[in-house]
């Protein structure tokens, strides 16, 4: 457990001395800011169009954290061959890849900490109320699904050569299923077969990460989600996250590592 | 080969030659982003139209908080948005059966991913209407000759969040877009006769637009017959309670020729007529 904490630590420390994050907090603060400063027939309690455009941002920015970040983390101890001496202290594989993976999930749940405070503060300055449990809720079932992409990415930089691909592919995956997930048993449809099966496997195989993404129910002010169903929702999300995660270790533990 | 200067010399001639030539040409190209000081037409050219619908079905989406069909649920659920009728917050039995797009889970997947979007179809809180303008005046900004997106707008500036002032302004904006639009004149004519009491501005208006519709049709334009019908029936109305009986007979005739009971409106006519011949005011 010390050796996953030591390598989390030092992915975590990495976050906050690269400037990816900062750039990207600023430019969503800018952007809300510039949006929130445009009068709409001079009605100040029109807000969710700013709450919208500012969970888009907060998504955008979270998913580029988290991708960008765990891409790059075993190419670059291999590139940098620190790999060698990390491996040479009582630490295995499995080791490397939990602690890589505990530190991006970490560091991506700060940054979406400090995120979903500034987009509390922006909807309650303007709505006047804190629906605290459905932000909480919000932040949870997002940071789940960063699990499952950081997971994802972290399995693809052990298969792909070159992290830039592996981010590229990453993203694509990421948001076709947020965009299309949900609809691809209504595409079986209208497809002939094989297509049809094709795409039905595709779709009861694929991690629903359009779960997660409940946007529309903390814009529209509409009440929490049952806990159940985000009790449910965590242990959908963390069994990926294995599938994910025994995956690359799988891979990496036989991978030559020059 | 002939020297350097001279060939620099006739280069020089030809790109003069060649930039008067295309000057011209490039001030007259429809296509001359130099020519729009708005950003978004050059950015976006003609594709602001499709970017102009998107809004203003997103509008719609904020009406009905969320709930709103995506494009692989659209052909369940045709018909017309419902920001752009004029219904008050509760939801009709008809709108409730069409919005019903969703229909039962095929599977464990989508019946557990209901629990994390909007099912519920339901319409906004009249105090909340003012969450669908930023789109509608994103979609005007797009495409200023969507007349609809003027008219729904000052519909719900004007009749749920009291700002008559702001409902006119953006009608009278699309009035200088659209100068020809008998919509935006009659709900111009409706923001004078309903909320400043001014009924013979209202009369002027409505007039207006009558003759635009007329001029559209002559045209063979085919104007839209509801949005005449709108303008008669409301100029009937005003004539008939400001006591001039022959004009309001006189669009109630019109009006008989495009309603769906006309002998509803003949019953009118005749009781106008009684007025008339007895005098009363």
């Amino acid at each position: 457990m010390n050796s996953l904490w030591a390598i989390a630590s030092l992915v975590i420390k990495e976050l906050y001395r690269r400037k990816d994050f900062y750039v990207l907090f600023i430019l969503t603060v800018l952007i809300t800011g510039l949006f929130g400063s445009i009068s709409i027939f001079n009605d100040e309690r029109i807000v969710r169009y700013l709450k919208a455009i500012c969970l888009l941002l907060i998504w955008m920015a979270a998913l580029v954290i988290a991708i960008v970040t765990t891409a790059r983390q075993i190419p670059a101890e291999r590139e940098q061959r620190t790999i060698f001496p990390l491996l040479a202290k009582p630490v295995t594989r499995a080791h490397v890849v939990g602690g890589k993976f505990l530190g991006c999930w970490l560091a991506a749940g700060i940054a979406l900490v400090v995120f979903y405070v500034f987009f509390a503060l922006l909807s309650g300055t303007r709505e006047h109320t804190w629906p605290i449990a459905n932000y909480a809720q919000a932040l949870w079932l997002h940071w789940l699904m960063l699990a499952m992409v950081i997971a994802l990415t972290l399995a693809g930089s052990v298969l792909f050569t070159a992290p830039s691909s592996n981010a590229t592919i990453c993203f694509i995956v990421t948001v076709g299923i947020l965009l299309v997930g949900r609809h691809l048993n209504t595409v079986t449809l209208q497809l002939r077969e094989p297509a049809s099966s094709l795409v039905s496997v595709v779709y009861y195989l694929i991690p629903h990460l359009e779960f997660f993404d409940v946007r529309d129910l903390v814009i529209h002010d509409w009440p929490p989600i049952p806990w159940s169903a985000c009790a449910l929702a965590t242990l959908y999300a963390l069994a990926y996250t294995a599938c994910f995660l025994l995956a690359a270790w799988w891979r990496f533990r036989r991978q030559p590592l020059n | 080969m002939p020297s350097p200067p001279w060939l620099l010399s006739l280069l020089l001639v030809i790109c003069f030659t060649l930039a008067l030539r295309l000057q011209s040409w490039y001030a007259a190209w429809p296509g001359n982003t130099a020519a729009s000081a708005d950003l978004l037409t050059v950015a976006l050219g003609d594709s602001r139209q499709l970017f102009a619908n998107y809004f203003f079905a997103e509008a719609d989406a904020y009406f009905h908080s969320g709930y709103y069909p995506s494009i692989f649920d659209q052909p369940q659920s045709p018909g017309r948005p419902h920001v752009a009728e004029t219904t008050d917050g509760e939801s009709t039995a008809d709108e409730e059966r069409e919005a019903d797009f969703l229909g039962k889970p095929r599977d464990w997947i989508e019946r557990f991913g209901r629990n994390f979007f909007p099912t519920a179809h339901t319409h906004l809180k009249p105090a909340d209407t003012g969450e669908i303008l930023p789109w509608l005046e994103l979609s005007a900004d797009l495409d200023p000759h969507r007349v609809e997106t003027y008219t729904v707008a000052a519909y719900w500036l004007r009749t749920r969040l009291g700002r008559v002032n702001e409902a006119e302004q953006f009608l009278r904006q699309g009035l200088r877009a659209n100068p020809d639009s008998c919509e935006i004149l009659f709900e111009l004519g409706r923001v004078y006769a309903e909320n400043r009491h001014d009924p013979d501005h209202a009369r002027n208006l409505w007039e207006l637009a009558l003759r635009r519709w007329d001029a559209q049709s002559a045209e063979g334009r085919k104007p839209d017959r509801i949005v005449f019908g709108a303008i008669v029936s409301h100029l009937a109305d005003l004539e008939a309670h400001t006591g001039r009986y022959a004009q309001a007979i006189q669009c109630l005739e019109r009006l008989k020729t495009v309603s769906p009971a006309p002998a509803a409106i003949q019953k009118q006519i005749d009781d106008l007529k009684q007025r008339l011949a007895a005098g009363v005011h």
